[in-house]
């Protein structure tokens, strides 16, 4: 399955790391119980189409009962407990998540499809230090910008997505445990295990039962939860689709709302760019993650006197990108989700050539079982077609072209999203210029894809509302963070 | 009539047409309607003008094309303008206190004392354009070579439902900490009380405000509210002032394009409170910028 000229031979993580349950309940109150509907369903491990282990789904009484043990926890022992107490609890948690940290590495990869280099150099390590960076928080909210005292909203409700499962998880109830709320989180049904693993580090640490409550199941319990009128905070991150209806769901209620949502990013490369940097920077903006990202740089909007030798630069390098199993150290490029989500790429790959634009891969053999996407670049797509405005969310580029800084900037801005973009130049005030003008909420200049929770992530109109990481990230979770 | 409506000579007074305040010119609904505004006590004061849909379309396209140059102009110039606003309003304290003692049912002494804070919350707002982003941005210590800093940029366009009771104290209160940061506004004035929200657009276009950054509807506001609520090309909603029971199907439809809604709390806030930094970040995004270190 190796497409370039080099043949690598196969350096497979150990599978072996990963000792799975057959069946996994819920995480409520402390404790794993079974769904009281008795439903269960099947996580599967999307390069192999193997059946992982059997999850259970949480119905409304579940859900319920999840946001009761968080109110009691949040009442009894969270809310009252000083910052410096929480802060070890969570300083625990980060220090466990690195203890683990490649048994949850190859647990994500293989729940998720993603390859191991990544969950091993990016989720995994982002996690722990996300964990890290707001348990120092804990015990200095007073400093923070939020006045003298500033105090939690209550029980938070957390939906996160499937394609950083652990980092999304972290992402969320590391600031909202920080600042003394207490979670219901719902994974994502395609990728629940790396959460429940997750659960296991929280009755190591002897984190008190019920300041963390993990629900497995789909999107319905999901809209159950964030509909519990014992909720006081929902955080969403996912499609701008579903998050429209989340925020329909808390409207005319007391919960606040923060969403992150979608993304149709810009990655726009001048001609006094560094070409070779940039074209590093546009493969890992679109074909990191299979392109399952939110920020992902899904439209490369190049110089017009540049865009031919950058797009042929651009497919030399995707021919030597490695496709295969997410295990092996040498995978570039993993699997797709899910069934489904191959169907939508599929679909709208489809549309870009039925819109006239001309589509492109690099010659490979896609893998026999599992779900697999080539790495696919689309060039003369003009800024209508449905390629150029829709999310993908996979491994799919759009290449538009423009000439002057204020067209790439209308350009950019064309989209109802706003969570990112990319600026590639060597001339710093055109860097500011580009950055000041674009509206979103990440900017990255010369690099693309970096993440770290010391810096505020979020986005501009339909992607989304509310910051995560940061001092910035705080404020979801306080009252009068806003 | 009251002493404060009718001067002491006898003379006959010269009334006012009150219009809207659209893209920096005072104009009369497209509908051609209007409706009798009166004073607290029922006294007949005038007519106002009564927006229709198109109305708030029309200004919803000047305030998204004043957007940008506001929102680039420095925050220097953004606070002299807001200064400039309030010594405007200083001027005129005289005609706004008998326009709010009329409209409210306030004493002469409550209704100066009233514009006096108004004046003062301007000149407070003033100051803060060029200071919020060194309070609410940062420098994010990331592990790398990079250097990281995030700061506060305007939402866009925001949609405002004026406080139905407090017609210029609470009009200024929820207007300024919107386009001290860079947005453009679309406001429903308080629908039984508009007069005093149009005078203050005579203040603003006396005070080198560009055209289209405020503008400011009068009419129904269960009628307007839904068209600001479902509008497109708004980022933002202040329901401060929504009618009674609305609060929740104006979020529903404001999430047709995930605008950034500040609910209404009731019973109306203290408007002479300290109004702390909240309604300004409200309506910001934190822009964060990531650009390598090397050699």
């Amino acid at each position: 399955m190796a497409f370039g000229r080099f043949a690598y031979a196969p350096a497979l993580e150990a599978r072996a790391l990963v000792a799975l349950r057959p069946s996994y309940g819920l995480f409520i109150g402390g404790e794993w119980v079974s769904p009281q509907d008795g439903g269960y369903f099947k996580t599967v491990s999307p390069s192999s189409e193997e059946v992982l282990a059997e999850v259970a789904e949480a119905g409304p009484a579940d859900v319920d009962r999840a946001v009761r043990a968080a109110r009691r926890a949040y009442e009894d022992a969270w809310g009252p407990m000083p910052g410096k107490e929480r802060a070890k609890y969570l300083y625990r948690v980060a220090r466990a998540i690195q203890e683990r940290s490649r048994e949850l590495a190859v647990l994500e990869s293989l729940d998720n499809g993603k390859p191991i280099k990544e969950s091993r150099d990016v989720d995994v390590p982002l996690a722990a230090a996300h964990f890290f960076y707001y348990a120092g928080w804990a015990d200095k909210l007073a400093h923070a910008g939020y006045g003298p005292d500033p105090q939690p909203l209550g029980v938070a409700a957390q939906v996160v997505p499937w394609n950083f499962p652990l980092l999304m998880a972290a992402w969320k109830l590391a600031p909202a445990l920080a600042t003394g709320n207490t979670c219901v989180l719902k994974p994502a049904e395609t990728t629940p295990l790396s959460a429940l693993v997750l659960a296991e580090i929280f009755q190591q640490a002897d984190l008190p039962p019920g300041v963390v409550n993990i629900v497995t199941g789909a999107g319905g319990t999901g809209a159950t939860l964030v509909a519990h009128p014992g909720v006081d905070k929902v955080a969403f991150t996912g499609s701008t689709e579903v998050g429209k209806q989340v925020q329909q769901a808390v409207a005319g209620t007391h919960k606040r709302l923060t969403l992150e949502l979608g993304g149709k990013a810009a990655n726009i490369v001048f001609d006094d760019a560094p070409l070779s940097q940039a074209v590093e920077g546009i493969v890992n903006g679109i074909f990191f993650n299979q392109g399952h990202v939110c920020c992902a740089g899904s439209r490369l909007l190049a110089q017009e006197d540049i865009a031919d030798g950058l797009v042929e630069a651009l497919k030399r390098r995707l021919s030597t990108l490695r496709m295969g199993d997410p295990l092996d150290k040498n995978t570039d490029i993993g699997a797709i989700n899910s069934p489904e989500q191959l169907a939508k790429i599929q679909r709208l790959a489809a549309l870009g050539e039925s819109e006239g634009a001309e589509r492109w891969s690099p010659a490979c053999k896609l893998p026999e079982r599992g779900y697999w996407f080539p790495p696919t670049v689309f060039t003369n797509v003009s800024p209508a077609q449905r390629i150029a405005r829709e999310e993908i969310f996979g491994p799919v580029l759009s290449v538009l072209t423009f000439r002057t800084p204020e067209e790439a900037v209308e350009k950019a801005n064309n989209t109802t999203y706003g969570l990112s973009a990319g600026v590639w130049t060597e001339k710093g005030s055109r860097t500011l210029y580009m950055a000041s003008r674009i509206k979103a909420g990440v900017v990255w200049a010369n690099t693309y894809n970096r993440f770290d929770p010391s810096s505020p992530f979020g986005g501009f109109r339909e992607s989304g509302f509310g910051r995560e990481g940061g001092r910035q990230g705080l404020a979801a979770y306080l009252q009068d963070g806003f | 009539m009251d002493e404060l409506a009718e001067a002491p000579t006898g003379r006959l007074r010269v009334r006012k047409t009150y219009k809207l305040y659209v893209n920096g010119a005072f104009v009369r609904s497209e509908s051609g309607r209007s409706y009798k505004v009166c004073a607290a006590d029922g006294q007949f004061l005038a007519h106002a003008a009564w927006a229709s849909r198109k109305d708030v379309r029309d200004a919803v396209v000047a305030a998204r094309k004043a957007q940008p140059n506001w929102a680039n102009a420095t925050a220097y110039l953004r606070g002299q303008v807001l200064y400039r606003a309030a010594e405007m309003l200083e001027g005129r304290t005289g005609q706004l206190a008998e326009s709010v003692a009329l409209a409210e049912g306030l004493s002469r002494p409550q209704a100066f004392a009233t514009v006096g804070a108004a004046v003062d919350r301007l000149t407070w707002y003033a100051g803060w354009p060029d200071k919020l982003a060194q309070v609410a941005g940062s420098t994010n210590p990331v592990a790398g070579p990079y250097f990281n800093f995030s700061v506060p940029e305007p939402t866009g366009v925001v949609g405002i439902l004026a406080p139905t009771g407090s017609s210029l104290l609470g009009l200024v209160s929820v207007l300024a900490p919107v386009i001290v940061t860079g947005n453009s506004a679309v406001v429903v004035a308080s629908e039984d009380r508009p007069l005093p929200a149009i005078e203050f657009a005579e203040v603003l276009a006396t005070s080198d405000l560009p055209a289209g950054v405020v503008n400011i509807l009068t009419g129904r506001a269960t009628e307007l509210a839904p068209v600001l609520a479902a509008h497109r090309d708004i980022d933002g909603l202040d329901l401060a002032g929504a009618p009674d029971g609305l609060g929740g199907s104006l979020e529903r439809a404001a999430a047709g394009n995930v605008k950034r809604v500040m609910r209404q709390r009731l019973p109306e806030p203290e408007w002479p409170a300290d109004p702390g930094t909240g309604r300004m970040l409200f309506f910001t995004e934190t822009k964060t910028v990531w650009h390598p270190i090397g050699l």
